[in-house]
C-alpha cells in the first residue's frame, strides 16, 4: 500500500475549475496540513485507498434521505473508479453529528480509513437543495478540501458526481470524470429487426433518456465538446445521413444537403466543424470531409480509392486520426488538419480500426482485429507504444472519459440471442466492469465535464 | 483464398437453389416462397425467384464474383425486358467488422454491383443505392456459414414491377 502512497506537498490542485457554483469550505483554525495522502494512478494495479464517506448529515428527515443518496452515489463512483475502497457504513463507528466540528480521527483509524468525507445538506426556502462537503486526512488529522454546492432538487445526483470528482482530484492531482454523460445507442428486438435508439444516461448509468423512438436506424452518436449538441447518423427516410441533435431544445437537423451518403461524424474540438466520411453519389467509395457548421462550408481531405473513415481529431485541432483500407488492409493514419501529411502509423500484425484521440493527446485508443478476435487497445500518437487493454470475441469501438484515465467500449455476446453491452477498462488494462444497461447498448460516446 | 472457394461454391449452390425454386414454383409441385401461383412474369416476385435479387462476396472483398457477375448479367437482362422498373441497390457487410468500415465495406460493394449494372445497359437513373454495414444480417449464427450470406448486395425493386 504505501508504494502506492507518496507525500507532497507542491501539489494543491486547484478545484475552481470543477465547480463553478462551489465555495470552499475552511474550518476556522485548521492548520495547513504538510503530509497528505495521494493515490499515484499512473501505476498499473494500485491497491485501493480505503476511504469512508459518512452519511451527510441534515436537519430534516428529507435532508437526511438526499444526504444518504448522495453519500451512496459518492460511494459508487469511488469504488468503480477502482482508485478507493469505500467502506461501508455499518463499519463506521463515529456517527457524524456536526459538520463544522472536526471528526474523531481516532474512530476512522480503527476501521483503516485513510480519508474521510462528510457532508451537510439543507433545502433552502427558496426551492435549492445546498450540499457541503469536507474531505479529511486521518491520519495528519487536516481537512483537504471542502466545498458547498447549490443546485435544484432534481439535481441530487450531480452533486454526489461534483463532490466525487473534488474527491478524485484531491487525492490523485488529477481532474475526475464523475460529472459527466454518456450518449449510446440503445438495441431493442431480434438481431435481424433490431431497434435502435439514440439515448443518453450519465457516467454511472442513472437518469436514462431516450431520444429518439426507434422508428429509424441510428448509429454513432458523438457529443460537441463545447455545447449541448450531438452529432450522429440516421436512416431517417432510407437516406443515410449525419445529423445534429440539440440535448435541450430536442431539436435535428441534417448536417447540410450532401449527395449520397455522410457518415462517421465527429466534432472538432471548438464545436465548430463536423468532420465525417462521405460517399458521394457515383463515388466508389468514402472520403473524409469537414463542414464548418456556420458557413456551411465543406472541404475535402482525402482522396483516395479507399474506404477512409472514423476520423478523429486531436485535441488542439491541429491532427486528424482516422482509418483506410488504402494499404490493402484496415490501419491507422495521422494528417494535419488541411489534410497535408498523411500518414501510417499502425504497423503491428492484424487490422485496425475507429481510432480516437486521447483527451490528453498523448495517446490514440482503437479497435484491433486479429486472428478472429476483436481487442481494444492504445498506441502512442506516432503509433509506438502499443498496448492491448482487452480482448475477446467481439469488442468495439472505445471512447475515452473526459480525463483519459478509462475508457470505454462495447462488448457484444455471442449467438442469436446474443447482442452488445456497455464495458468500461482503465487505461492500464485493469478493473474491466461492465456499465449497466436495461437494453442491449453500443456506440458509447462520452461527454466532457458538465461544468 | 479457402475462405473464397467455400464462398463462391455457396452462391453457386444458391444459384442452384433459385433454379429449382423456378422449376418447382413452374410445375406447382411446392413453391420456396409459399405460393402456389407461378411468379407473374415482370413481378418482384418473378425478380427474387427466376432471376435472383441478391450476390455474395468474400469476407473484406467488394468485387465481383464470376457467379455474382452471372446473377447481375440476369437482372440486368431481365430489368431491359422491364424498362419502367426501378431499383435499389442494398449493400451490406457481415457482423465480423467494425461499425464505420463496414458502412463504407458495404457502400462499396453496392457502387460496384451497380457499375456492373450500368456496364450492361441499365440507365444509371433507374438504379439508387444504400449501404447498411452490418446493421442488417439475415443469418444469425456465428459462423461463416451465415456470414457468407450477409456480406451481400440486394437489388430491390422499388417501383414499376407488375403486382
Amino acid at each position: 500500500m504505501s508504494a502506492y502512497m507518496k507525500t507532497v506537498s507542491s501539489k494543491l490542485a486547484t478545484l475552481a475549475a470543477v465547480a463553478v457554483c462551489a465555495v470552499a469550505l475552511l474550518l476556522a483554525g485548521t492548520p495547513r496540513s504538510l503530509a497528505l495522502i495521494e493515490i499515484d494512478i499512473t501505476q498499473g494495479n494500485v491497491e485501493p485507498m480505503p476511504i469512508a464517506v459518512a452519511d451527510f448529515i441534515g436537519s430534516s428527515e428529507k435532508d437526511r434521505q438526499f444526504g444518504q443518496d448522495i453519500a451512496g452515489v459518492i460511494n459508487g463512483n469511488l469504488q468503480r473508479s477502482g482508485l478507493f475502497r469505500p467502506l461501508g457504513r455499518d463499519a463506521h463507528i463515529e456517527k457524524i453529528s456536526s459538520f463544522d466540528a472536526a471528526p474523531r480521527f481516532g474512530d476512522w483509524r480503527i476501521i483503516k480509513a485513510q480519508a474521510l468525507v462528510t457532508g451537510r445538506i439543507a433545502l433552502q426556502s427558496d426551492g435549492r437543495l445546498k450540499a457541503e462537503f469536507r474531505l479529511w486526512d486521518v491520519f495528519a488529522q487536516t481537512q483537504l478540501t471542502g466545498f458547498q454546492f447549490f443546485t435544484t432538487p432534481r439535481n441530487w445526483r450531480r452533486i454526489g458526481h461534483l463532490i466525487s470528482d473534488a474527491v478524485y482530484q484531491r487525492l490523485t492531482g488529477e481532474k475526475g470524470y464523475f460529472d459527466s454523460r454518456v450518449v449510446f445507442i440503445e438495441e431493442t428486438g431480434p438481431k435481424d429487426q433490431r431497434v435502435k435508439r439514440l439515448a443518453m444516461m450519465d457516467q454511472d448509468g442513472a437518469n436514462l433518456r431516450r431520444l429518439t423512438n426507434g422508428d429509424h436506424l441510428v448509429l454513432t452518436p458523438r457529443f460537441n465538446p463545447k455545447s449541448q449538441q450531438i452529432t450522429y447518423m440516421s436512416y431517417a427516410g432510407r437516406k443515410p445521413r449525419v445529423y445534429l441533435y440539440n440535448i435541450e431544445t430536442g431539436q435535428r437537423e441534417i448536417v447540410g444537403d450532401f449527395q449520397g451518403m455522410t457518415f462517421a461524424p465527429r466534432f472538432s474540438p471548438d464545436g465548430r466543424q463536423v468532420i465525417m466520411s462521405w460517399q458521394r453519389d457515383g463515388d466508389g467509395n468514402a472520403n473524409i470531409y469537414t463542414m464548418d457548421l456556420r458557413s456551411r462550408k465543406i472541404r475535402r481531405l482525402t482522396n483516395t480509392p479507399a474506404i477512409d473513415t472514423g476520423p478523429s481529431y486531436s485535441p488542439d485541432g491541429k491532427q486528424i486520426v482516422f482509418e483506410s483500407d488504402r494499404g490493402g488492409s484496415q490501419q491507422i493514419y495521422v494528417m494535419n488538419s488541411d489534410g497535408s501529411g498523411q500518414q501510417r502509423i499502425s504497423f503491428g500484425k492484424g487490422r485496425y480500426s475507429t481510432p480516437v484521440w486521447s483527451p490528453r493527446g498523448d495517446m490514440i485508443a482503437f479497435t484491433k482485429l486479429l486472428s478472429r478476435r476483436f481487442l481494444i487497445g492504445v498506441m502512442r500518437r506516432d503509433g509506438s507504444g502499443e498496448r492491448i487493454l482487452t480482448e475477446g470475441y467481439h469488442n468495439e469501438g472505445p471512447t475515452w472519459s473526459p480525463n483519459g484515465r478509462v475508457l470505454l467500449f462495447f462488448r457484444e455476446s455471442r449467438g442469436e440471442r446474443g447482442g452488445p453491452k456497455l464495458w468500461s477498462v482503465d487505461l492500464t488494462g485493469y478493473n474491466e466492469q461492465e456499465v449497466e444497461t436495461s437494453n442491449f447498448a453500443s456506440d458509447p460516446a462520452w461527454s466532457p465535464l458538465m461544468n | 483464398m479457402m475462405r473464397r472457394l467455400a464462398s463462391l461454391k455457396f452462391a453457386a449452390v444458391l444459384c442452384a437453389f433459385f433454379a429449382i425454386a423456378a422449376c418447382s414454383s413452374n410445375d406447382k409441385s411446392g413453391d420456396e416462397v409459399g405460393n402456389a401461383e407461378p411468379a407473374k412474369p415482370g413481378s418482384e416476385r418473378d425478380f427474387i425467384v427466376n432471376v435472383g435479387d441478391r450476390i455474395f462476396f468474400p469476407t473484406d472483398i467488394t468485387t465481383l464474383s464470376d457467379a455474382a457477375k452471372e446473377t447481375l448479367r440476369r437482372q440486368a437482362a431481365w430489368l431491359k425486358l422491364y424498362p419502367s422498373v426501378k431499383i435499389q441497390i442494398e449493400g451490406h457487410a457481415d457482423e465480423r467488422g467494425t461499425r464505420e468500415y463496414n458502412i463504407g465495406l458495404s457502400a462499396r460493394r453496392g457502387s460496384t454491383t451497380k457499375a456492373f449494372l450500368v456496364s450492361q445497359g441499365i440507365e444509371p437513373g433507374r438504379i439508387s443505392t444504400i449501404a447498411y454495414g452490418k446493421e442488417r444480417p439475415v443469418a444469425l449464427c456465428d459462423a461463416e456459414s451465415c456470414w457468407s450470406q450477409n456480406r451481400r448486395a440486394v437489388t430491390l425493386i422499388t417501383s414499376g414491377a407488375a403486382s
